[in-house]
């Protein structure tokens, strides 16, 4: 049974050519919530912008790492492509010397599990951004 | 329960393991509640059942783990 459209979903494939999806993944990516804004779903975009950005900072505020690009060590390497995937807020926090980690901090594997998540929950938010801006949602 | 970082040990950082789980499953439900429910009271609820799930899941867990040796 072909699920029914809601009006949302159908305004929202009406706006958006299928060539704008990928740059608003891209914009999704950068910013987390901006895919959303874009894409006129506001309460959304501002709650991930919120929320992820929170959780990311709190992370680093647990004295988590964040990973180099390290491709003898494959874990550390996925860690480093997992931190990417919240976007600006990486490149803001190595520019200003944030997320070096301390090991020996008692919430240092917390902090890396808060920064970890929170670039892989950007991830879900951009895949989510394309299938509304492609019409499947 | 509160402890300090041995950086500073004035610095307060919430570091019991519950704590912080109840602090992770906030954000995780958030955002899952947010991703996956359009209107707000659904989100709200939905987040909530995901927070009660995961904390409750965690201690259960927990506890299933605590007689273990190791």
């Amino acid at each position: 049974m072909k699920p029914q459209s809601s009006p949302m979903r159908a305004a929202t494939a009406d706006r958006v050519q299928p060539s704008t999806a990928y740059l608003i993944s891209a914009a999704a990516w950068v910013v987390p919530g901006l895919g959303h804004i874009l894409l006129g779903r506001r309460q959304k975009g501002v709650t991930f912008l919120i929320a992820l950005t929170l959780m990311f900072v709190y992370g680093l505020w647990l004295e988590g790492r964040l990973f180099p690009f390290q491709i003898s060590e494959p874990l550390v390497a996925l860690a480093f492509v997992a931190d990417l995937g919240i976007g600006l807020p990486y490149f803001i926090a190595k520019t200003v010397g944030a997320g070096a980690g301390r090991v020996v901090a008692i919430t240092y594997e917390y902090g890396n599990a808060f920064v970890i998540v929170a670039g892989l929950l950007n991830m879900l938010v951009v895949l989510d951004a394309f299938d509304i801006a492609k019409g499947r949602k | 329960m509160r402890s300090t970082s041995p950086k500073d040990a004035n610095e307060a950082h919430v570091t019991s393991h519950l704590g912080l789980m109840i602090v992770f499953a906030l954000f995780v439900s958030t955002v899952f509640a947010t991703l996956m429910r359009d209107e707000p009271k659904a989100q709200l609820l939905f987040g909530a059942r995901l927070v009660a799930g995961f904390v409750g899941i965690g201690i259960l867990i927990g506890w299933l783990l605590y007689p273990l040796p190791f």
